[in-house]
């Protein structure tokens, strides 16, 4: 491994201090002059047509300034355009119709099989209705509170006030809480144009008398109709060549990503230009989606978003309700305008994690060797869009275990609920919660090790993954991973947890405690490629690095700087991070989003730091004599090989080369940057000496990171209640970039896993379609008494770089949250019995009264109780 | 008063209670909600900001400052310190006593600032997360342990926890780290950067007592 002085070193990062002393600030934390408070008026009916406003009345009472309704939203943008460079592991973020790009390869297969499998089984049919764009304010709202209108004030208690005197009539539309209620023959529609979401499209499809009564009885229906369907391999010939085949139904509720910070925004206007203070985690990739919402060219938006209050996927180009304060301020001729969220309204309009109905079926040959892999999975998608989890839940399975036949079928169900989107692993998650349990439980009827049977079908290498939809052209080449190492890391993780001694701990009883020990497995996307690093040298001697990543927490947006400041030895100490402002000129970026800044931005910083190093050798060889190659750069000066005393200080480089300006100072770039970086560079063409590029490295295919975890926990038999003992990860994600930043990444991803398990839940009366855990202490996220404590979590890398990366390092943000989830449930069924676990989030009751009868206790497939 | 502290600090001297907060919010007519349209009956007849109503100058100590302030009768400290002192560390996550993110310390007690009136800390000591480091820079060494240690990633909740800690040393400097956690158990991280918390926290509570 190479040498580096950053790269791989703890390090304070320079946002640091400012968050600890309480002056970094998010979104409401910015004051201007005469700013203003806006309340929202949120609808009471989870699916309704408004026929009447009438806002006279709180439009006079003093201190009110303006109202703003659906009217005066600016026609939906059209869908974001596709990044400029090919980038088959592009998250989905939000308002991206359709495919689940999240799942690099079988993203693209999933999202054609949505739009191929059904239309293969029916005549040609009228065009499909296409799912209506989400806005901000709406006349026809399709959940419970989402937002009808907003209302400007002095201050947020007249505006509350004026909201309360606003007169909003409704007329009743039907709604779906539950998925299967909604497949039921002649079961309502979530949506006007129909239920279901098959790519862009919505359809209607409901199942049989048949399929229901099987619901009612208690099992899913395996054979019902589904709307998308994907293959690879014979799954019945697998099923056919098993010596073990187990299938199980299979409930996982809905989650709400709950930002501490919520999507509060606060606008103005000057100049004809808008500035918006937003809570989002990304900042170049947020510009055009925040413009469309506004109905603004995205040169005319400014956005500040320096620090974040977390997203984990709810935020990754912002939120549409960022346009409600900057369109009251252009009505009010540019006056600030505050929009504060609120908790529970964070709960209604910022999204969620579709929860699933399923059943998985798994083959396996005695040895422990997968055969066969059959899943179908109901995902509850929310009002607007074809989630995609389902999908990529069944693409990851087809990573993590290298099944020779597969089989996916899904349906994307319309509720109205809260709109679900990208929430960590969305869809790895959820495949590790699903499948790891039905893995262990092989192993035990086979008498196989659980370390062994994960080994044998693991990938390795660049390992291929991804189905196809059914009738998809032969030949289609799957899709392989850049590098994977989950094997080295079940085998480190075996040393360090002493596996082969505390496996032996499996079911052993003290008193009322069951210990449950348990090793799984996780993995998602880790990088995509494709964008833009910029970086200037002034000649006050200081490198200025302008990243266009936003500061969501991941510290990315600082440790990939890094990488510039290495290839030309800068000091850290003399480099300043810009970023957070897209007023300071920053470069195209990935989203922060599908762990894939890390790679990306190593990539593209790499690639800029390459060319700052070629124009100091350039500039060198035309100042002082010789060929470029001649020069090497270190020490903070540009000097000859061999004759280091022929040399020119960085600061003395940075004034040389604007005076000869051209490709030196940044009035010459190469041509294939983005846009957004070529106006930067533009903009600060002239200061310095320029190293500014694109990343055009080379990639054979998709890039993904692995997690093994390992887990022992305590299961009180009397109560239910259970506890982490201990838990250890080890990582596959490449070189390790910043450690005390990777282990929070791992830990924190754990831990969010153990959240799904154990507590968080999304509850809806379904009578009414109105949300019943709005708050944090009933939809609650995992606290500091949740976790391990008196044994501190543990974490270790393998550290095998990847090779299509130049500094070898991976993103790391999802595959972790898997394998927590994975492990923790695969745990708790250790302690208590195989099968009798279907259902998260799994509360002490759960865990009670199905060891008292003996089987599962409790509604294995109503969503949203 | 009769009732117990908001937050369950070991050793925490009674403070503003549930009760007298809610018969203040009830006396008020409604507390400065963030919740849509849910707490604001007469709140029109009673806003301070509107014609014919008076508001109330008060002194407050923060930060070991005495700071005149206008205060509507219903108005939460953390509202105080956002909006009317111009400290913007102290920040809201839930408006409602459930996730700790703005904590600060009311005679060296951790309360939740959003569910504290603020004429009832008229004469106490308020101290925000601006008021920890000296005056020259330095950092509390609750600050610099997070700092040496990179502690918490998004660190919204980073300021809360920070003055719990803070608080919660105060009362047991030699906590063993199941005794922290509980100790900082009413704050909430959603980046659940919780083992790297304990972490600085110890080392924390460790560079307390060697200092």
């Amino acid at each position: 491994m190479a040498d580096y002085k950053l790269i791989g070193k703890n390090y304070v990062t320079p946002d640091l201090v400012a968050k600890v002393t309480g002056k970094a600030r998010y979104a409401e934390d910015y004051r201007a002059e005469g700013m203003l408070f806006v309340k929202l008026l949120l609808s009471p009916r989870p699916h309704a047509r408004v026929t009447r406003i009438d806002a006279s009345a709180a439009l006079s009472m003093p201190g009110v300034h303006a109202i703003l309704t659906a009217d005066d939203m600016p026609a939906p943008p059209p869908p974001p355009a596709p990044p400029p460079a090919p980038a088959p592991a592009a998250p989905r973020p939000q308002g991206e119709a359709g495919a689940p790009g999240a799942a690099a390869g079988a993203a693209a297969p999933a999202a054609a099989a949505a739009a191929a499998a059904p239309a293969a089984a029916q005549p040609p049919a009228p065009p499909r209705p296409r799912v209506p764009a989400e806005v901000a304010l709406t006349k026809e709202p399709v959940y419970e509170g989402e937002p009808i209108l907003a209302v400007a004030a002095d201050s947020e208690d007249i505006a509350a006030a004026a909201i309360e005197r606003i007169v909003v009539e409704y007329e009743p539309l039907p709604f779906v809480i539950d998925p299967l209620d909604s497949l039921r023959p002649g079961g309502p529609d979530g949506r006007l144009e129909g239920n279901v979401f098959v790519g862009a499209n919505v359809e209607t499809l409901k199942w049989t008398a048949a399929d229901i009564a099987r619901i009612e009885a208690g099992t899913f229906p395996a054979d019902a109709a589904a709307s998308e369907t994907l293959v690879f391999g014979d799954v019945e010939k697998g099923f056919a060549e098993a010596d073990l085949v187990i299938e199980r139904d299979h409930y996982q509720q809905t989650t709400s990503h709950q930002p501490l910070e919520s999507r509060t925004a606060m606008a103005y206007w000057q100049n004809g230009k808008c500035y918006l203070h937003g809570s989002t985690q990304s900042v170049a990739r947020t510009v055009a989606a925040a413009a469309g919402w506004i109905g603004i060219k995205p040169e005319e938006l400014v956005l500040i978003s320096e620090y974040t209050g977390g997203g984990f996927g709810s935020k990754i180009p912002g939120a549409q309700s960022m346009a409600i304060p900057a369109l009251l301020s252009r009505k009010l001729n540019g006056r600030p305008v505050m929009m504060r969220i609120s908790r529970e309204e964070e709960t209604y309009i910022g999204r969620t994690r579709p929860g699933y109905q399923g059943w998985l079926k798994m083959g396996f040959k005695k040895d422990g060797r997968l055969t066969a892999i059959d899943m179908f999975i109901v995902e509850a998608a929310g009002p607007y869009r074809r989630q995609g989890d389902h999908a990529t839940s069944a693409n990851n399975t087809s990573l993590m275990y290298q099944v020779p036949n597969m089989r996916f079928r899904g349906v994307s169900v319309a509720t109205n609920t809260p709109p679900g989107t990208s929430q960590r692993a969305p869809g790895g998650l959820q495949a590790s919660v699903m499948v790891e349990p039905m893995v262990d439980e092989a192993a035990r009827k086979l008498g196989l090790d659980r370390i062994a049977i994960r080994k044998i079908n693991s990938p390795e290498g660049q390992a291929q993954f991804g189905l196809a939809p059914v009738n998809a052209p032969p030949g289609r080449p799957r899709n392989k991973v850049t590098s994977c190492f989950v094997k080295e890391c079940l085998d480190k993780g075996a040393e360090l947890f002493n596996w082969a001694e505390r496996s032996k701990r499996s079911g052993q009883r003290r008193g009322n405690k069951v210990t449950g020990v348990a090793v799984a497995t996780g993995s998602y996307t880790a990088g995509s490629i494709g964008v833009d690093g910029l970086s200037v040298l002034k000649p006050d001697g200081k490198l200025y690095i302008h990243q266009g990543i936003g500061n969501l927490g991941t510290h990315s947006v600082i440790d990939t700087a890094r990488v510039i400041a290495e290839q030309v030895d800068m000091p850290w100490e003399k480099c300043v991070v810009v970023w957070g402002n897209t007023g300071n000129h920053v470069a195209w970026s990935s989203v922060q989003a599908g762990s894939q800044t890390t790679y990306a931005h190593s990539r593209a910083n790499y690639a800029a730091g390459q060319a700052l190093k070629r124009n100091l050798q350039e500039l060198a060889a035309l100042e002082l004599g010789g060929a470029p190659d001649d020069y090497d750069v270190g020490g903070e000066r540009v000097f000859r090989r061999g004759n280091p005393g022929r040399a020119i200080p960085f600061a003395k480089a940075a004034e040389l080369a604007i005076k000869r300006g051209g490709k030196f100072d940044g009035h010459e770039v190469p041509k294939e940057l983005n846009g957004m970086t070529k106006a930067s560079a533009a903009a600060l063409a002239g200061l310095g000496l320029m190293g500014v590029a694109r990343d055009n490295l080379p990639r054979d295919g998709s890039t993904y990171s692995f997690q093994a975890a390992f887990i022992e926990v305590e299961v009180d038999v009397e109560t239910g209640v259970y506890r982490i003992v201990d838990y250890l990860a080890v990582v596959d994600v490449g070189t390790v970039m910043h450690p005390n930043s990777l282990g929070g990444q791992i830990h924190g991803g754990g831990i969010q896993g153990f959240g799904h398990v154990r507590s968080q839940n999304l509850v809806y009366d379904r009578h009414y379609g109105a949300g019943l855990s709005n708050r944090m202490y009933n939809n609650k996220p995992p606290t500091l008494l949740d976790v391990p404590v008196e044994q501190p979590m543990r974490w270790a890398a393998v550290e095998l770089p990847d090779p299509t990366n130049p500094i070898g390092a991976k993103g790391i943000g999802e595959p972790a949250i898997g394998a927590g989830g994975g492990a923790l449930i695969c745990a708790l069924a250790d302690a208590v019995g195989d099968g009798i676990l279907r259902r998260t989030p799994v509360h002490p009751e759960q865990i009670l009264m199905s060891l008292a009868a003996g089987k599962p206790a409790y509604e294995t497939l109503t969503a949203f109780i | 008063m009769p009732e117990g502290p908001i937050t369950s600090v070991p050793g925490g001297q009674p403070g503003v209670s549930r009760r007298n907060f809610i018969k203040g919010v009830i006396a008020a007519g409604a507390t400065v909600s963030a919740s849509a349209y849910l707490f604001r009956a007469n709140i029109a007849g009673q806003d301070s900001s509107l014609p014919g109503s008076v508001e109330r100058l008060i002194t407050l100590n923060v930060n070991g400052q005495e700071r005149r302030v206008d205060v509507l009768k219903h108005e939460t400290l953390a509202m105080t310190l956002r909006y009317k002192l111009g400290l913007t560390g102290t920040k809201l996550g839930c408006d409602r006593a459930e996730c700790g993110a703005c904590t600060v310390l009311v005679d060296d007690v951790p309360h939740y600032s959003c569910s504290v009136l603020t004429h009832t800390v008229r004469g106490r000591k308020i101290v925000s997360i601006e008021g920890l480091a000296a005056p020259d820079g330095t950092l509390h060494p609750v600050q610099q342990a997070v700092v040496d240690g990179q502690g918490f990633q998004c660190a919204f909740c980073m300021p809360g926890f920070v003055m719990t800690a803070v608080g919660y040393l105060k009362t047991n400097p030699n906590p063993t780290r199941a005794e922290m956690a509980h100790g900082l158990s009413g704050n909430l991280c959603r980046c659940a950067d919780y083992n790297k918390i304990l972490d600085v926290m110890m080392n924390a509570a460790e560079g307390m007592r060697r200092a």
